[in-house]
């Protein structure tokens, strides 16, 4: 029997308090150096600071090995006082675009900060993992700067309909003259954001009915549970056309409409991890100790029924995806002439007559998002299975 | 022994040296272990968990589990060199000339097969006899096996049967094919002490019948010492000793292995009157059901403070549904739980915070006791925030206080996880929580079954010390008279629910017994060589 490494290991060379500093003022350094050199265009700046947080990001890797937690704190501090300075000294670009700026600048760094802290997972994740990761990465950073990048506004008309692959519209132009390429970034971020709201909010609902049910079990169970049966006997597709054409395709009531048709195989997933989980001695304990549902669910069961959740949720907001841009196709999803990249296929569909790919794109664009999320969640999977090659 | 056996070398695995990877690093498991198997012997492997024996007892078959791997030396097995083989002449062999029998038979069948079907499946495979031979064959093994039923038995699934039977019709299965080696690892480890004599001296019985060699892995000295020839002690992947059966229990030569030796040797110092007064907890004519079916038969029990009562029977005999009464998982159709003196309400979610303080609970498996997902100073915080309402650094001073009591280094163990701590180790963490809730009974359910002999003694060592200075009262549920005689101070013999015997430690052990009494008592190996067989043959007249 072996046991694993713990910090008390290295507990005698916790790296000096000096040294912590250094690395901060070099920091720093770099960062007033590279803000006097750029001009106030912000979107170019963006590879300026990856480069200075990769940069911190590999010391504090090395750092990590040997004290984990004052190298986390250095950045945390560092971070956000880098904030607090960049707010100050770009404040025109913050405010034609605060929020996508600063989504976007906090992207850079939780990435920097989520790299140095899993660092000793992220090396051994397989290629396909990588691949994932950085395509999900980019789609996020796209989607969160789509003001920024985009060459045009979202619903602007800015040529002729159908116009060609051109220096001007990278991507041409669709079928009311409106830019391809902006309304591809632009669909990204309506698409991936509903998504994932909607993913966020089928597991609330049904992750937290899922685990009531298998702590309470008796009545609560059979009632969450046949409720459940009836939402499923319904073809969902079917159930939510008929929904949406009733109360309306608003966005809000869009994602209330498929999380709550998604929350249902949340929950049964849900129930059913949690069963076993239920059944151990560690959970009887407790409630002989006199704890409360609310304990037994968050301390005893949900961190152990968490990594089959959380691979549910890439795969359950793959499916989310696609049945989204599924509606939109169909005309009840997403309203135009917000972009969106199912209703953008539709659109411009008469091309793929002609022998242009062009509509295909958007397709193309969700076809990788479902890969890249795939290949995490095999690697998520793979790894809290415990398996070994 | 039998005056047959060939002394020609079966098997001879040299400098073997074993590596189990952890963190991607791979580690020596296995430090150059010699083993050498003459033809129709059998070998005894000895340790403690750890110490590698079941790594090596796989290797006798050119097998090492997931993450392991040979690293170095030769296993030669009549002519083949096993580390260096392919698989497809190690596939030829397994089954065939080497075979292997599991601990938990229970886990090793296919629970889809009938046993037969299984049986039939090695040497219809390997083309040495048709399904129809097999089959016959089978039935005549389980014969001489002593298997009830031997012609109708196979046609059953491994559910049908239970567990001592199905150990045995698993090494029927193994000498389907008349191996040269068949390797036992723990077959006994899981069973009851009566099922295990039935199983032991079939094996043995079997095993010199057709003069197979085998290797016998098992961490009890006693158990080994009925079937083996000659015996390897192994600790930490180095061999220790090895001797003769024999020789090694009367004079062995290590510190080690008179630690083995003299481990049942823990006594209880004098046990002390009952105090007159009220009993702290008082059972009285409990009867109790699943369903509709009756498993407890008017049960009554007085536990005094300071005391220690220990509850023996096999398994099935109600001694753990018994706990989950008095706990108010399971609420009886008749009787009172009493505690000092007043009625407790059955359903523990109607008893009070302080109600459930003063009686905890300790558990048979601390693997699935302790919840893998809390730190150790969680496990043992929360009762104190719960029940005494401490915080912060009050909270995490007592934790330390705590951890101190089970002799574990605060330092080292307040922020680690379960997963990072030996078996041994958990059960102390089990303790501590129960301790953290300062109660004035607790009861052990098996708390010392899952743990290696040296290590369970330790527990045992410790529990008796915090009775002691602490003045707790024990419930203790256990099979293993060792235990028993070990620590307590009264004895409750239960059998199918109902309540053979029962009275102070001397009364129960000193005969005359009751006839269930005894076959249990009887039924504990010994440290001795003839120990089966004397009581074998006193058992037939």
């Amino acid at each position: 029997m072996t046991m694993p490494l713990t910090g008390s290991t290295f507990s005698g060379h916790a790296s000096p308090w000096f040294s912590r500093v250094a690395v901060a003022a070099v920091h720093f350094f770099l960062l007033i150096l590279f803000l006097q050199n750029v001009t106030v265009d912000f979107w170019s700046a963006i590879p300026g600071f990856v480069f200075i947080h990769a940069y911190s990001a590999i010391v504090l890797v090395y750092w990590s090995r040997l004290d984990q937690t004052p190298a986390g704190d250095t950045v945390i501090v560092t971070l956000t006082l880098e904030f607090v300075l960049i707010a100050i000294l770009f404040w025109d670009s913050f405010s034609a675009w605060p929020w996508s700026t600063l989504f976007g600048l906090a992207l850079v760094q939780i990435c920097a900060f989520a790299a140095v802290r899993y660092w000793s997972e992220l090396r051994q994740a397989p290629y396909s993992a990588w691949f994932g990761l950085i395509v999900i990465l980019i789609y996020i950073m796209v989607a969160a700067t789509a003001p920024i990048i985009a060459p045009f506004g979202e619903t602007a008309i800015v040529g002729a309909e159908y116009d060609e692959w051109s220096d001007k519209h990278l991507l041409g132009t669709d079928n009311l003259g409106r830019d391809m390429f902006t309304r591809l970034i632009y669909g990204g971020r309506n698409t991936v954001g509903i998504a994932f709201m909607t993913t966020v909010l089928a597991f609330v609902l049904g992750g937290l009915a899922g685990l009531l049910a298998a702590a309470m079990r008796g009545w609560m169970d059979q009632v969450l549970g046949r409720t459940v049966d009836t939402l499923m006997a319904i073809p969902s597709f079917i159930f939510a056309l008929l929904i949406l054409t009733i109360v309306g395709t608003s966005v809000p009531s869009l994602i209330v409409v498929i999380a709550v048709l998604d929350a249902t195989k949340v929950f049964r997933l849900a129930r059913a991890v949690s069963m076993n989980v239920v059944v151990l001695e560690f959970v009887e304990a407790a409630s002989l100790r006199g704890e409360g549902l609310w304990w037994i669910i968050r301390s005893e069961i949900l961190p152990n029924i968490l990594p089959p959740l959380v691979a549910e949720f890439g795969l359950r907001f793959c499916f989310v995806f696609l049945f989204l841009s599924g509606l939109s196709f169909l005309g009840l999803g997403i309203q135009p002439p917000t972009a969106d990249w199912g209703s953008m296929v539709r659109d411009n569909a008469t091309l793929i007559t002609y022998g242009d790919i062009t509509p295909l794109l958007p397709a193309a664009a969700i076809a990788l998002l479902t890969i890249g999320v795939n290949f995490v969640v095999d690697w998520f999977l793979h790894k809290a299975s415990g398996l070994k090659d | 022994m039998s005056e047959s056996k060939t002394r020609d070398v079966l098997l001879n695995m040299h400098g073997l040296r074993i590596e189990g990877r952890s963190d991607e690093i791979w580690q020596e498991i296995v430090h150059g272990v010699n083993v050498i198997l003459h033809r129709g012997e059998v070998l005894g492997l000895i340790g403690e968990s750890g110490a590698g024996k079941s790594t090596i007892g796989l290797a006798a078959m050119g097998f090492a589990r997931d993450g392991c791997r040979i690293s170095g030396g030769t296993i030669m097995f009549d002519d083949v060199d096993l580390a260096k083989a392919s698989d497809d002449s190690l596939r030829l062999l397994r089954g065939s000339r080497i075979a292997y029998v599991a601990q938990s038979a229970a886990a090793a069948f296919n629970p889809a097969h009938k046993l037969i079907d299984q049986y039939c499946e090695a040497p219809v495979q390997h083309g040495i006899m048709p399904r129809a031979e097999a089959e016959s064959d089978a039935i005549d093994l389980y014969g001489r096996l002593q298997l009830p039923d031997p012609g109708g038995i196979g046609f059953r699934y491994p559910h049908q049967v239970s567990g001592g039977q199905l150990q045995r019709a698993m090494t029927a299965m193994a000498m389907a094919c008349r191996p040269d080696l068949i390797v036992f690892d723990e077959p006994t480890t899981a069973l009851d002490v009566t099922t295990q004599i039935e199983v032991l001296s079939a094996i043995r019985d079997i095993v010199r019948q057709f003069n197979t060699a085998a290797i016998y892995i098992t961490h009890d000295l006693a158990v080994v010492s009925q079937m083996a020839d000659r015996i390897m002690v192994l600790r930490h992947g180095n061999l220790v000793e090895e001797g003769e059966t024999r020789g090694m229990i009367e004079d062995p030569q290590k510190d080690y292995t008179r630690d083995l030796l003299s481990v049942r040797s823990f006594r209880k110092e004098i046990s002390r009157e009952p105090d007159p007064e009220t009993p702290l907890l008082r059972v009285e004519n409990i009867s109790a059901a699943y369903g509709k079916t009756p498993v407890l038969y008017n049960v009554s029990i007085d536990i005094h403070r300071k005391r220690t009562v220990a509850v023996v029977g096999e398994s099935g005999s109600g001694k753990s549904t018994l706990a989950r009464v008095i706990t108010g998982l399971l609420q009886p159709s008749e009787g009172h739980v009493y505690y000092d003196g007043a009625p407790m309400p059955p359903d523990h979610r109607k008893r009070n915070k302080d109600e459930k303080r003063r009686l905890q609970m300790i558990y048979q498996m601390p693997d699935t006791a302790i919840n893998p997902k809390q730190r150790v100073s969680t496990i043992i915080g929360r009762p104190l925030e719960f029940y005494l309402g401490l915080r912060g650094g009050d909270r995490d001073a007592r934790v330390r206080q705590l951890l101190e009591m089970i002799e574990l280094d605060p330092d080292e163990f307040f922020d680690r996880f379960p997963g990072e701590l030996s078996g041994g180790q958990k059960q102390r963490i089990c303790i501590a929580r129960a301790l953290a809730a300062e109660p004035e009974l607790i009861i052990c359910d098996e708390v010392t079954s899952a743990l290696d002999q040296l290590v369970a003694e330790e527990i045992l060592k410790l529990l008796q010390r915090l009775q002691d200075e602490l003045g707790l009262a024990y419930m203790f549920i256990t099979h293993d008279l060792a235990t028993v005689r070990a620590v307590a101070d009264e004895i409750v013999v239960m059998l199918q629910g109902e309540v053979v015997e029962q009275g102070p430690k001397e009364q129960v052990l000193t005969p005359p017994h009751h006839a269930y009494t005894e076959l249990l008592l009887s039924s504990v190996p010994e440290m001795d060589p003839d120990w089966l067989d004397n009581l074998l043959e006193q058992r037939a007249n």
